[in-house]
């Protein structure tokens, strides 16, 4: 090489090793197809190795630290903030109302579980409740989501292993369940359809068909899964006995959820904490002691045949009412419709506040910019989204703004397991182990 | 809580009989003067968050007082009374001083306990090991910037769990931004380990006593801490349709 200008001119050897000397030792690039380059050069046995945060097994924008030796794990440490867009403080800029719209962008795949814990919270604030059939729809809402959250875990987990049909199959069937999301609140997900109060609106007429045709679906597609990986030889082996945790190291290090029931406790907010009318249902928390992937597998499993089970119920119990509070100085004063251009203010209302009412022109104004006041103080609600306690923590200063938001995120608190699952296991089994914790980066960052 | 020996009072408190609640009382949490509330929250003022002058509407007139939580009085209700009893019970055991817990509030159904930094950690032992406390699995640690013109304006809040009971217990330590320094709870709930590193994060608590208190969200090498009240929100003015909105942050606020 004569120039160093040259781009295309190549580098010596020697030129390539000056350039990976580091003060901590000789860094390699690897991009697959390269190896060689490490096995053939001087080096011990310790390698440290960055896997992500752009890694198709890595579930998301995480990124893992390993430190091996040959392919045992002796160190892991994760590394997020990738993702992480400032919710918590943009909802201090915005009203109550809106702040749903942005928890809703949290936990992408379980975000009608954020809206609940939000509401909630803003409801024991302001002090009130909001009307059976819009807890109930709560509920029914909340575990089709969970069936979808549950869905995407086993399918993006199946994938990280390997096991490619389970992939396709666990978002088929997802496709269904969003579709049913969609028919219900309107949108796929970022829904912001539980609103303080209540939610949004009614549901459409034919939700119980809808509701039921998903349930038939699953309850024909979901022992597929049982015939595809409870008991495929392969399956098994990579998870039995791996990322193993058990109760103690769960409650040190904040584990609820999955994790925690797969270590056999059996702490489900559901149960312990009834909320929105849990307490009604009959249905059965999952439980095992084995604290390994294969565990975690089964209880997402038998959980999906729990949701169903209080779907059906909600069916039965969800009788014609109000879906919003009948205080006027909270209840989102838009009366929606579907008129030629899609879902809008009726033109009744419009009419009526145009034309009419100038109380309810300026009511309706005051209550869309400004918003409604909540008293000072300060609450936590908790719910049981798929990947365990989900807790938000709201303070208001009593204005129209939240003074403080913040999300007790599962996701965020299940990750710090992972190097107490995946120290001194092999290098493939740190893929089961992040799959089995099932983060969503976009919860953990938020 | 507030009052010394009020729980000696018979009638007064359900507790009033147990055993031994002469001795409680000796560390009964003496609490703060009358006249020195924990102040919490800041003055609202102008209604359309105008500042200074600029501002003819009359709106800008409106001045509205801190919020500081009321002190609770025993009885507490429900089983507040007993947890409060099982804690201070702990907390004479473990030689913790019973002015380590400067208020109690019930509000909404749930306790607040604003502790004396110095003895978070200890407290927390306390909770986690009590006999008749066991909270055994810390929830959640959070942040509060109450605003810039609040003396110990940054809280930390600590969400306490416990499975045996099925109870939740608040926490909350308040300091200044002077001197924001807070003992770490990692030794206690390892959980904290996280969480209190996005309090250093994002609000610029520094926990003592923590083992690798870096940041966790933003970048390494980031300046400020995103969530104090004083750190802007950011953002840019959009045009639509021919008209300008403004960011969000200086848009005008009705509270």
């Amino acid at each position: 090489m004569t120039t160093t200008n040259d781009p295309y001119a190549g580098t010596t050897e020697a030129q390539e090793a000056e350039e990976r000397r580091t003060t901590e030792g000789p860094v390699y690039t690897v991009t697959g197809g390269d190896w060689d380059t490490i096995a053939n050069s001087e080096h011990d046995e310790r390698i440290v190795i960055n896997l992500g945060p752009q890694h198709p097994s890595t579930h998301g924008v995480l990124r893992l630290v390993l430190e091996l030796e040959g392919e045992t794990v002796t160190q892991a440490r994760s590394v997020i903030g990738y993702l992480h867009t400032g919710i918590e403080k943009n909802c201090e800029y915005r009203t109550w109302t809106q702040g749903v719209t942005f928890v809703t962008r949290c936990d992408y795949l379980s975000p009608l579980f954020t809206e609940t814990a939000y509401c909630l919270g803003v409801e024991k604030l302001l002090g009130i409740e909001a009307p059976r059939r819009a807890q109930l729809g709560r509920i029914l809402l909340m575990e089709i989501n969970r069936i979808a959250s549950h869905l995407v875990a086993l399918a993006t987990g199946g994938m990280e292993l390997g096991a490619l049909t389970g992939m396709t199959n666990g978002f088929r069937e997802r496709e269904v369940a969003l579709h049913l999301l969609e028919h219900l609140t309107g949108l796929r997900m970022n829904h912001a359809y539980i609103r303080p109060g209540g939610l949004a609106q009614d549901f459409p007429e034919d939700w119980v068909e809808q509701t039921q045709y998903f349930i038939d679906w699953m309850e024909k597609y979901l022992p597929g899964y049982d015939k595809l990986l409870t008991g495929q030889p392969i399956w098994r082996q990579r998870l039995e006995d791996i990322g193993y945790l058990p109760v103690d190291g769960c409650l040190a290090l904040g584990a609820t959820g999955v994790i925690l029931r797969s270590a056999g406790l059996p702490w489900d907010l559901r149960k312990t904490e009834p909320y929105c009318g849990y307490e009604e249902f009959d249905f059965d928390v999952p439980v095992l002691t084995e604290a390994d992937c294969f565990a975690r597998y089964k209880l997402r499993v038998a959980e999906m045949w729990e949701s169903l089970k209080i779907l059906k119920q909600c069916i039965k119990m969800m009788e014609p009412g109000p879906v919003m509070i009948a205080d006027r100085k909270v209840a989102w004063p838009a009366q929606l419709s579907l008129g030629a251009d899609g879902l809008g203010n009726s033109l009744e209302h419009v009419r009526k506040i145009m034309g009419q009412s100038m109380e309810s022109l300026i009511h309706h104004f005051k209550l869309v910019t400004e918003g409604f006041k909540v008293p000072p103080g300060q609450v936590y609600t908790a719910v049981e989204s798929p990947r365990g306690e989900l807790g938000c923590h709201l303070v208001s200063g009593g204005g129209t703004r939240p003074l403080r938001v913040h999300l007790r995120e599962p996701s965020f608190i299940n990750l710090q397991t992972m190097p107490a699952m995946c120290e001194g296991g092999m290098i493939a089994d740190v893929i089961a182990a992040v799959a089995s914790i099932d983060p969503v980066m976009g919860g953990c960052d938020r | 809580m507030t009052d010394p020996g009020e729980g000696k009072e018979p009638g007064q408190s359900p507790s009033a009989e147990r055993p031994g609640d002469d001795d409680l009382t000796a560390v009964e949490p003496s609490g703060r003067g009358a006249g020195d509330p924990l102040v919490l929250g800041h003055e609202r003022a102008g209604m359309f968050g105008v500042h200074g002058t600029g501002d003819t509407s009359g709106f800008g007139g409106l001045r509205l007082p801190a919020y500081s939580p009321a002190p609770a009085e025993r009885p507490y209700g429900g089983w507040f009374d007993d947890f409060a009893d099982e804690l201070l019970a702990a907390m004479a055991e473990r030689g913790i001083p019973g002015d380590s817990i400067r208020q109690v509030t019930v509000d909404r159904g749930e306790m607040t306990l604003y502790v004396a930094r110095e003895r978070i950690t200890d407290i927390c032992s306390a909770m986690r090991d009590g006999d008749g406390l066991r909270f055994e699995l810390c929830s959640s640690v959070s942040g509060v910037d109450y605003g810039e013109d609040v003396v110990d304006r940054l809280h930390v809040v600590y969400h306490l769990t416990s499975m045996t009971f099925r109870r939740r217990i608040r926490l909350e330590v308040s300091v200044s931004v002077e001197d924001a320094h807070v003992p770490s709870v990692v030794s206690v709930y390892p959980t904290a380990d996280w969480q209190e590193r996005e309090v250093w994060d994002m609000f610029g608590v520094i926990f003592d006593g923590h083992p690798a208190l870096t940041r966790i969200l933003m970048p390494d090498d980031w300046e400020g801490h995103p969530q104090r009240k004083d750190y802007p929100l950011g953002g840019i003015a959009v045009e639509y349709k021919g008209a300008e909105i403004p960011p969000p942050d200086t848009r005008r606020s009705y509270s």
